[in-house]
This record gives C-alpha cells, sequence and structure tokens, in this order.
C-alpha cells in the first residue's frame, strides 16, 4: 500500500519535473513568453468572439461609411477602429476573423502533418526505390516557390477558403516528410530499434509505437512555425481573391476588400494587416521558444 | 544434446557501392566462421575493432541473414528459412549491446520496454506480463520502484541490468552479448559479469561473448575465437588458448593484456601497421604484413583452420604449409 504511494508520487514528480524543467527553458526567453501570452489571448478571443465584439461581422452602418479610428477627428465613438466602405465595424471582423486564422492553422498543420509524418515514416523506414521515388516529387514540390504552388492549386481547384486550406497542406508537407525522414533514420540506427526487432516487434508496432514518439521534437517546433505560415499564406491567398470569398472577414480578404482605399482611409487597410502580423510574429517567438527548450543542443548549461 | 546451435562456415559478404564509376567492393566482414554454442557455455569471440565480431553477432540474432554457409539454431537451418520459421526461432536468441544509453527505447518506461517482447510474442495477460517483469527485475538486481521510471533515470550499469532483463523476458537459448561490459566502469564491469555468470547457471544459456578486454575473457570464457579482418585465426578452449597461444596475432592480443603482477616481466609483442582495409584485404594471409614471424608462403597462400594441440589455428609458422593444404 504505501508502496504504491510512494511509486505513484515518483511518477507524478517525474512528469512535474519534467514540466517545469520544460518552463525554466522556455521562460528563459521573454520573446517566446510574450509570444505566448499574445497567442492565448487571439485564441481567447477566437473562442469568446460572441461576447468579445460589440457587432456581428456583416452588420452595416449605413450612417458610418469609412469613419476613422476613435483617436482620429471625425471617428464614431461607436467604432473604436473605424469602419470599412460599407459601414462595418473593423473591430468586430478582426475579432471574427481570429476564428478563420486560427481554423485555418489547425487544419492546415493538422493535414499537412498526418500526410507528411505518414509518407516520411514509410520512407525513411523502408528506404530503397520507393524512397527514392517518394523523395523526387518532394523536391519537386519543393523546388516551386511555395504560394506559386497554392496559388495554381487552388486555380485549379477553385478559389476558396477550403481548397486554399487544402492547397496550402500540400505545399507544406514536404518539409514534414523530409523532417520526419531524417529522425527516422537516424533512430532506425540505434541499439533499441535492434534490440526490438530482435524481440519480433513488427513493422508497423517498430514504425508507430518504437519509432514515431523518438521523432516528435523536431515535429513539435515545425508544427507550430507552419502554423503562422498557414496563415500568412492563407491570408496572401484571400488577399489575391483565392482565399476565403467576401464577405467572410478573413484577414487576407479584408485586406483585399480594402485595397482602393489605401490612400483615403489608411485604418481600412491597416488594422487587418496589423493582425496578421501580430498573431504571425507571436506564434514564430512561441515557436523558436519551443525548439530551444526542446533541442538539448541548444540549451545553456 | 546440449547443443543449441551450430554454425559451419558461416559468411557475410557486403557489397560497397564505391561511385557510380567504379564497381561495387565486397567487403568480407565474416569469411568462413564455424563453430557451436552448447547450453551452459559461453564462447567468447575477440578481436578487435572492424574483425568482424559485431557483424556475427548480427547473423547469429538473425537480423541479417549469412551470405553463405548453415547456420542451425535449435535444430533448424535459419538459411532460406521462411519468415514464419524465423518468427518463431527469434526468441530463442537474444542480444545485449555494448552502449547502455542507445540500447533502451527513451520513451518507454521500464515496464513497458520489459513487456514490450511478452507483449508481441504471446498472448499473456497484462497482469501476467507485469508480474514477469516485476520477477525479472528482482533477479537482475533493480528495485520494484524502477518500474515506472524512464531509462534516463539510470546509470550505465542499471541500465545495462534493464538491457539484461529484456533479452531474458522471452526464456531464450542463445543470450548474445555483444561488449556487454566495455561501457561501464570497472567495479561495475565485475557487477554485471557476475550477474551474467549467476543467470546463465540459473537459466542454463548458452552465450556468445563479443569482446576485446581479454582479461573479461578470461573471466568468463569456456571456448576462445579469435577473429582477424573477418576470418577466424584461432579457435580453443579458454585454457589451452591462454596458456598456449599458437597464432602469433593471439600471441600479441595475449601480451597487450595487463597484469596485475608488478614483478614478472612481459614479453610485450608490439604488432607493426595499421589493421588493413577490409575492402582490401593482403593477399595470402590477411595478418602477414603485421605478423613478426612471416615467411615465404604467407604473402600468396592463405592460411586453413587446423588442428594443433588441442586447438584449431589458422598460421603457416604453425602448420607448415602442404601441398594438401592449399587453402584458397
Amino acid at each position: 500500500m504505501s508502496d504504491a504511494v510512494i511509486v505513484s508520487d515518483a511518477r507524478k514528480g517525474g512528469k512535474m519535473a519534467l514540466l517545469s524543467e520544460f518552463w525554466d527553458y522556455f521562460s528563459e526567453s521573454r520573446g517566446a513568453v510574450a509570444g505566448l501570452v499574445v497567442f492565448v489571448a487571439v485564441c481567447l478571443i477566437a473562442i469568446f468572439a460572441d461576447a468579445v465584439a460589440p457587432y456581428l461581422p456583416q452588420e452595416q452602418y449605413r450612417d458610418a461609411f469609412l469613419k476613422p479610428p476613435f483617436w482620429q477627428e471625425g471617428a464614431d465613438p461607436r467604432f473604436i477602429l473605424g469602419t470599412d466602405a460599407v459601414g462595418r465595424d473593423i473591430l468586430s471582423r478582426l475579432i471574427y476573423g481570429s476564428r478563420y486564422s486560427l481554423f485555418i492553422g489547425v487544419i492546415v498543420v493538422t493535414i499537412s502533418m498526418l500526410l507528411g509524418v505518414t509518407i516520411g515514416l514509410l520512407t525513411g523506414f523502408f528506404r530503397g526505390a520507393f524512397d527514392n521515388a517518394v523523395m523526387r516529387v518532394m523536391d519537386v514540390f519543393l523546388s516551386f516557390p511555395s504560394l506559386l504552388l497554392a496559388l495554381v492549386l487552388v486555380a485549379l481547384l477553385g478559389p476558396s477558403l477550403t481548397n486554399a486550406m487544402i492547397a496550402i497542406a500540400l505545399i507544406q508537407q514536404p518539409h514534414y516528410v523530409r523532417l520526419t525522414r531524417a529522425a527516422v533514420m537516424s533512430e532506425m540506427g540505434k541499439d533499441y530499434v535492434t534490440a526490438a526487432r530482435v524481440a519480433g516487434v513488427g513493422n508497423i508496432r517498430l514504425m508507430l509505437v518504437t519509432i514515431l514518439p523518438n521523432c516528435m521534437g523536431p515535429l513539435i517546433v515545425q508544427a507550430a512555425l507552419s502554423f503562422s505560415d498557414a496563415i500568412l499564406a492563407a491570408a496572401a491567398l484571400g488577399f489575391l481573391g483565392m482565399g476565403a470569398q467576401p464577405p467572410t472577414p478573413e484577414w487576407g480578404t479584408m485586406l483585399a476588400d480594402a485595397r482602393e482605399y489605401v490612400t483615403r482611409a489608411w485604418w481600412v487597410v491597416t488594422m487587418p494587416g496589423l493582425a496578421i502580423l501580430i498573431t504571425v510574429l507571436a506564434i514564430n517567438l512561441m515557436g523558436d521558444g519551443l525548439r530551444d527548450a526542446l533541442d538539448p543542443r541548444l540549451r545553456r548549461s | 544434446m546440449n547443443q543449441v546451435l551450430n554454425a559451419q562456415n558461416l559468411t557475410r559478404y557486403y557489397s560497397v557501392s564505391r561511385g557510380a564509376f567504379k564497381e561495387a567492393a565486397v567487403l568480407k566482414a565474416v569469411d568462413g566462421a564455424s563453430f557451436t554454442l552448447e547450453r551452459g557455455k559461453t564462447l567468447a569471440v575477440v578481436g578487435e575493432s572492424g574483425c568482424g565480431k559485431s557483424t556475427l553477432a548480427r547473423l547469429v540474432t538473425m537480423i541479417e541473414l549469412p551470405t553463405s554457409g548453415t547456420l542451425n539454431i535449435a535444430g533448424q537451418n535459419i538459411v532460406g528459412a521462411t519468415r514464419k520459421t524465423l518468427r518463431t526461432l527469434r526468441p530463442k536468441v537474444q542480444i545485449v549491446f555494448q552502449n547502455p544509453y542507445g540500447s533502451l527505447n527513451p520513451r518507454q518506461k521500464i515496464g513497458a520496454i520489459l513487456e514490450e517482447p511478452l507483449l508481441v510474442n504471446t498472448k499473456a495477460p497484462k497482469t501476467e506480463r507485469q508480474e514477469k517483469a516485476r520477477a525479472m527485475m528482482k533477479s537482475v538486481g533493480l528495485r520494484p520502484e524502477h518500474y515506472d521510471r524512464y531509462p534516463h533515470m539510470f546509470s550505465g550499469g542499471q541500465r545495462q541490468r534493464i538491457a539484461i532483463a529484456r533479452a531474458l523476458m522471452l526464456d531464450p537459448e542463445i543470450l548474445v552479448l555483444d561488449e556487454p561490459v566495455s561501457a561501464l566502469d570497472i567495479s561495475i564491469q565485475a557487477q554485471v559479469l557476475n550477474l551474467l555468470a549467476d543467470l546463465q547457471e540459473k537459466h542454463n544459456l548458452a552465450y556468445l561473448f563479443i569482446s576485446h578486454d581479454l582479461s573479461v575473457v578470461r573471466h568468463i570464457a569456456d571456448e576462445l575465437m579469435v577473429m582477424y579482418l573477418g576470418r577466424v585465426v584461432e579457435q580453443g578452449t579458454r585454457d589451452t588458448v591462454f596458456s598456449n597461444p599458437q597464432h602469433p596475432y593471439t600471441k600479441a592480443l595475449l601480451s597487450a593484456t595487463p597484469t596485475p603482477d608488478p614483478v614478472r616481466k612481459r614479453e610485450r609483442i608490439v604488432l607493426k601497421g595499421e589493421l588493413p582495409s577490409p575492402l582490401a584485404p593482403p593477399p595470402g594471409c590477411t595478418f602477414h604484413p603485421r605478423c613478426p614471424v612471416a615467411f615465404e608462403p604467407c604473402n600468396r597462400l592463405n592460411p586453413a583452420l587446423l588442428a594443433h594441440d588441442n586447438s584449431l589455428v589458422a598460421c603457416h609458422a604453425v602448420n607448415p604449409p602442404t601441398s594438401t593444404s592449399k587453402a584458397a
């Protein structure tokens, strides 16, 4: 009885110790913590958009076209960040837009990671002609400028947010393939894999249970960093009219709508741009911190 | 019959690509080794790095299949055996590696590491697996609370105990020990060697003990096999080889082993030169460029492994070449 208590305590202590060690390394970088704070804030705003946003994103106020933000002359106190050309509150649209951005990030990272890790695991594990063939295809993917390739894919599939996400996932997936393949190949040479083979562990269990968990470090970092890439690429596609279609309050699409008012009403373009900048920057800072904390070689003693 | 493994003329060649414009080279990692393993006995394989010791371990554990020769494990030849036969034979041979830091999966707890062989090979229920794992931990000298810990929480000696425990989970007949103590401190080496000796007695195991440390080999071996560049140069019982080494390479190896006796003067035989590239072994006897007693036939005739004074020796100086012993 007392033995069991000690055992469970030790286990808990181990997990907590690991977590607190991770936090020590992570919090060493102020940028990473700031990024985390901003990212959590964006997540909360996205989740509670209905409660936070003063208006609905599609709601038009015919008496307030292109009103400037509150600190400028001629501002309408109802609209803190002003209104766009058809009288919609920009703040509300940004708040609802954060949902789209995070949704894009999550979906794109999930699809590309699932696809990329599966292919990478198979190629790294079986090697040979199959590996060669697959890697050359991946090289083709990587040899195009990524946004151009995404544009071509969307042009083929038809412009919509869903197709934009599929296209971005497809262009991001070779990065996961390469990372996973490299990690799998280096793990394959280690004795514990041989020992598992000698013990009779089959290929599938060897791949999923023995090798994959040991390859997760770089993949987590890549997922964090490509999250922001996905948001950026989706915004770019939206701006080019190939992503989310108006009147969706997606940040890139908002930019595209506001293009013609750049000289007359700076806030219509600047606000969604700032939203993209702040979110992407926060996630990148967080990703860098994550990499430093997870990679023992970058640790300062 | 106590014999659990019988290898005849075992060879393993690798073809090594040397770029697109050269023909692939053949690397003879193991070239014609014949030996048997018996229950409760230890065969030690000795030689310097790159002599084929570890390839031999990979052959015996069926990680790789031999290029030619026969390898009988528990009466079944694994050369040309079906996948199914190999699967049933696998649990009979287990391995312990040199580096205890690379041989345990860092993401698995000790309990999971020990239970995995049972999980994939038997239909034993969870409670039974746990029971066996805990019993095995006890018999290799680990404490019960270690069950829930990760490998990085252990020292090298403890990790090697875990690796030994894992190897024994399937009740193997043969245990391949690939330099099991060379990565450990001297004091820990003795503990692990004693543990291995106890376990051998308890489970009646056949050991294939691979080492370059002759003082360890002297302690644990029954039979001895000395390898040089993939070939067996001398083979015999421990006592004959240690007391009366025949092959000049064996003599040099023995003379290099430190003895804790300051009075005894030893004649140190220092070998000239480096180990030749196994891709381009010297003609004739592969040892002749470094051999202190090399003479005329050594650079053209490869000596066969022949009986001499209770042991088998491959050397022209020991077994002078006759017309009948013209080996390839």
